[in-house]
């Protein structure tokens, strides 16, 4: 192609990168990661004036305690795999409705119903015998996790209701429900339920192996596989997909839309409903309006970046929590408040989205024409 | 307890004070989003703007104090808003960067927003808490004062209508301003109409010679301030000058960006939509006492008060009722900007 006109060519240009090697996509979002932890270190610095690498070490303490492992602690572990379990769960949970384009911010209420209907079985039907106090449990929270995500999907299907508002405001109607349930169920009028039957662990997940927490990981080990297979090779999947496309083709090819916008949203709110379940029953045995903690929109970044492959969701779940426990260890390594972790979450979190940008983009330089050039975080040219 | 003209007179100034905070948010929001930009990180930008103010007029108080002067209330406000605006138009400049530069999806980058936004502001609320020591022990009370003194001329004479009207400050009838003002920007200025272009179709405006990436960098900073101004607002006027970090100011961003919806992307139904919500929100000091006696009682409650949490769902529940009725309604003139949510990229198709 030849120039016809001299116009001067802008300083920095952007052009869509054809495909993208799996090698560069692993190597920018290296250097993301590096970045946002190079920017949260220097925030720490700021903040407390200490020693980036003292700060580093403190953060690597949250999770791996080599001082406590060489004394056969491994508590520290536990608690990381546990959480990476249960932002997994919800993740996984989220996968199908946002492949749907299904924008479910829901998942915080779809959880704390879980948990909420986990409780009042273990307070209530205590005297059942324990397996199967928790089957009911457990298909208990399933059921109120997947009521709280058919209502949007309903009008969203029905009528074309906003969902991101509507899945919103049903956390809050969630978080409500909660404070009001802690209320009825708690007769001492100290606005919380404590630990539910301490004593007689009635409705309390079973250590498998004298561990605590394996259960947790068996339990999101295998909805994440089951989840795999059901978007990569099932009809349902297929359709899920189609419809996250583009909803004109789904109807042009024949797919019931409606239905599949109602069913996918079931079986996010149960997934959803049932880690409530997990943080009930087999974690905190209590009840609280902070049993989610903002997992469920943690989750949603999860399954985003992951482009709710599930395994690729276990790895940035477990990025995420050796983060928030490393920022936590250094807020109490250094006597800061554990908000913290929030914020270094938040930064590293711009860091790979920022990514995604060049993984699809190219950066041109004004150089010669037509030639690459080195953009940030971009090591070679494509 | 019947419901008395002091009962009803309490819940319109509540109602008007909780509408404000949203009021703003949602005239930021709106600016935002008329450039095509969802911005989710709404509350993200008003905990920004709140603890930003926070921090300078703690500065500026503690500071007074050292020296054994009295804070000046017009710059305590000065201060305030400045810090506020700066603050949240810093976080909507990330925001910006991260969806039009880099081309990110909006949805997330927004929800991270508001994850860092609502991390950084407890944080700071945190280490200002700690300095001045302890818990509670944040009270601007000259800002806050500032912030609540009332317009001199406006009669206060009137009995109930003054009380409704004019016993304000100066900010609650800004933001009805900034409402009104905002609307005649949209629709009747040259660079208001650019905007709604960019919004609508961002390839139309790109090829009528309208710098698509500076107008939506302009307006999602801009409107980012806005709504920190409504953080300003909560943190120094709605609850006088102190810290909580009980994570309200999340849930009135979120209520914020129901309102977007709910007015349509209009500014002026922003000032009704607005007091309508914290009508909502405070309606439960009016009950009466025999309802709240009676769902206790149904509800196996120990204290009538603990009903409250049962009419806190109100809120919620009539934003859902609104969004439901306005899908159904499906009104032309009412739609969200065509490319809300989409990201522009000039070479494509």
């Amino acid at each position: 192609m030849s120039l016809h006109t001299v116009a001067k060519e802008p300083f920095i240009r952007i052009a869509k990168r054809e495909g993208c090697t799996v090698r560069r996509s692993i190597l920018v979002y290296f250097l993301g990661l590096l970045g946002g932890l190079l920017v949260s270190a220097v925030i720490i610095m700021l903040i407390t004036g200490l020693n980036p690498l003292e700060v580093y070490a403190s953060m690597l303490r949250g999770t791996l305690d080599f001082e406590a492992i060489a004394q056969g602690k491994w508590n520290k572990l536990w608690y990381a795999l546990r959480d990476t379990a249960l932002l997994l769960c919800i993740g996984v949970g989220l996968a199908p409705a946002f492949k749907m384009r299904f924008w479910n911010i829901g998942a915080e209420g779809q959880m704390l119903m879980g948990g909420l209907v986990s409780a009042a079985c273990m307070i209530n039907l205590s005297d059942l015998p324990n397996p199967l106090l928790l089957l009911i449990m457990a298909a208990a929270s399933i059921a109120a996790g997947a009521l709280w995500g058919f209502l949007p999907a309903v009008f969203k299907a029905k009528f074309g209701t906003n969902e991101t508002l509507f899945t919103l405001m049903m956390n809050y109607i969630a978080i409500q429900a909660v404070e009001l349930a802690v209320d009825i169920f708690d007769k001492k009028q100290s606005h919380s339920v404590g630990v539910i039957n301490l004593l007689t662990e009635k409705g309390w997940m079973p250590d498998l192996l004298g561990q605590d927490y394996l259960w947790n990981l068996i339990i999101a080990a295998a909805l994440a596989v089951c989840m795999y297979v059901y978007l990569k090779y099932t009809k349902h999947g297929y359709e899920i997909s189609v419809v996250g496309d583009s909803v004109n083709t789904a109807r042009y090819a024949g797919i019931n839309v409606k239905k599949v916008i109602v069913r996918t949203m079931l079986i996010s709110g149960a997934i959803c409903g049932l880690a409530g379940f997990v943080e009930v029953s087999a974690i905190s045995h209590t009840i609280s309006k902070s049993t989610a903690g903002g997992r469920g929109f943690t989750a949603i970044i999860v399954a985003w970046l992951a482009k709710f492959n599930t395994f690729v969701m276990a790895l940035i779940s477990l990025l995420l929590v050796f983060l928030d426990k490393g920022a936590v260890a250094i807020s109490s390594d250094f006597g800061l408040n554990d908000y913290i972790s929030q914020m270094i979450t938040g930064v590293i979190l711009f860091f790979i989205l920022g990514c995604e940008f060049f993984t699809g983009y190219r950066v041109i330089f004004r150089r010669k024409a037509g030639s690459a050039g080195k953009a940030p975080a971009e090591g070679e040219n494509a | 307890m019947l419901m008395t003209i002091a009962n009803l007179v309490a819940l319109i100034t509540n109602s008007v004070l909780f509408g404000t905070v949203i009021m703003l948010g949602c005239c930021g929001e709106i600016l935002t989003e008329k450039s095509g930009n969802l911005n989710l990180g709404v509350p993200g930008v008003m905990y920004l703007g709140g603890i930003a103010s926070l921090a300078g007029c703690y500065a500026y108080e503690s500071g007074c104090a050292a020296k054994g002067t009295t804070p000046a209330g017009y710059l305590c406000v000065i201060i305030a808003l400045v810090c506020g605006f700066a603050a949240a138009a810093l976080g909507g400049l990330l925001y910006s960067f991260i969806t039009v530069t880099l081309r990110a999806n909006q949805n997330v980058t927004g929800l991270a927003l508001t994850i860092f936004g609502a991390g950084t502001a407890n944080f700071f609320g945190g280490l200002i808490m700690q300095k001045s020591g302890g818990v509670g022990t944040i009270n601007l009370s000259a800002t806050a004062q500032a912030f609540r003194a009332q317009i001199p001329f406006l009669p206060k004479n009137w009995g109930v209508v003054s009380e409704v009207l004019f016993s304000y400050g100066a900010m609650v009838y800004a933001a009805v301003i900034l409402a009104v003002a905002m609307s005649l920007f949209l629709s009747k200025t040259r660079a208001g109409l650019n905007l709604r272009a960019v919004g609508e179709s961002p390839a139309t405006a790109d090829a009528a010679g309208i710098r698509v990436g500076r107008c939506k960098y302009l307006s999602t900073c801009v409107g980012a301030g806005i709504c920190g101004l409504g953080g300003v607002f909560y943190i120094m006027y709605y609850i006088k000058g102190m810290w909580a970090n009980d994570g309200y100011i999340e849930a009135l961003g979120w209520l914020a960006v129901a309102l977007v919806i709910f007015t349509g992307w209009r500014p002026v139904n922003a000032i009704w939509g607005s007091y309508l919500f914290g009508v909502c929100y405070w309606v439960y000091t009016c009950m009466p006492e025999a309802v709240s006696r009676f769902l206790a009682s149904t509800l196996g409650l120990t204290q009538i008060t603990y009903t409250q949490n049962l009419y806190k769902m109100l809120p919620y529940i009539a934003t859902i009722l609104v969004l439901i009725i306005g899908s159904i309604r499906q009104k032309k003139e009412n739609q969200a900007p065509q490319s809300l949510g989409l990201s522009y990229f000039r070479e494509e198709r």
